[in-house]
């Protein structure tokens, strides 16, 4: 649609028209904040929290663990250089603290969630699959945070209210 | 003949020459979310007249939802 509408605007002598192609997906996916009805209050990435650890594939899991135990966290989430998931160290994964890397532990491929999921959609889904929470990746995979349901979930009663 | 850009190209243009952001889907989906400082023209009603709200002399960037 938006390349039909730049050239209209130049057959009625607009000069300098530009298309941006991706369009509101693209932004919304970045977790770039949207306006209107159900902007970016209504969307995982407003809620998601950026704190959570990360570590990287050649990381002793024993390591990774101590650090956790630290911050008060139970989950890692194994990354490249460019934040992008690898894979996941859950709870159990961390009581073990086995002497292998955070690449041996992980289980790779977690599911994401983009930072312009409906919060309402993703709410259902936690419920639905009793997950008690998500990691919210740009559409490049690159982490932003995680999404905890019980946040989701008062978030949601704030907005409804 | 028009030029396509990405995301980075669009926050250079409304940052350092005042482009003007126009969302061209139709008013309900503009209403349920769009991006900050756009305004709607939807498709169906761009025209001369509909388009006296724009400046000439400033560049104009137009969007939907994606490449659809």
């Amino acid at each position: 649609m938006s390349p039909r509408a730049a050239s209209r605007l130049e057959s009625i002598g607009f000069e300098r028209v530009y298309d941006y192609v991706a369009g509101k997906a693209d932004w919304g996916s970045t977790g770039l904040p949207l306006e209107g009805a159900n902007g970016s209050e209504t969307r995982a990435g407003t809620h998601l929290r950026a704190d959570v650890p990360t570590c990287g594939l050649d990381d002793r899991l024993q390591t990774v663990c101590e650090q956790l135990e630290k911050s008060g966290w139970d989950t890692c989430f194994v990354v490249d250089d460019r934040r992008v998931v690898l894979g996941r160290l859950g709870r159990h994964v961390i009581r073990t603290k086995e002497n292998v890397s955070a690449e041996e532990a992980m289980t790779p491929g977690p599911s994401t969630i983009r930072p312009s999921a409906r919060l309402a959609d993703v709410v259902e889904r936690m419920r639905r699959q009793s997950l008690t929470n998500l990691p919210v990746t740009t559409s490049e995979g690159r982490l932003m945070g995680l999404l905890m349901r019980g946040d989701a979930e008062r978030a949601l009663e704030r907005l409804s209210s | 003949m028009p030029t396509a850009i990405d995301r980075h190209e669009l926050q250079r243009l409304l940052a350092d020459e005042q482009a003007q952001l126009i969302e061209v889907l139709p008013e309900a989906e503009f209403a349920d979310e769009h991006l900050p400082g756009a305004i709607n023209i939807p498709l169906k009603q761009l025209d001369r007249e509909s388009a006296v709200r724009l400046d000439r002399a400033d560049p104009v960037i137009v969007y939907c939802h994606d490449t659809q």
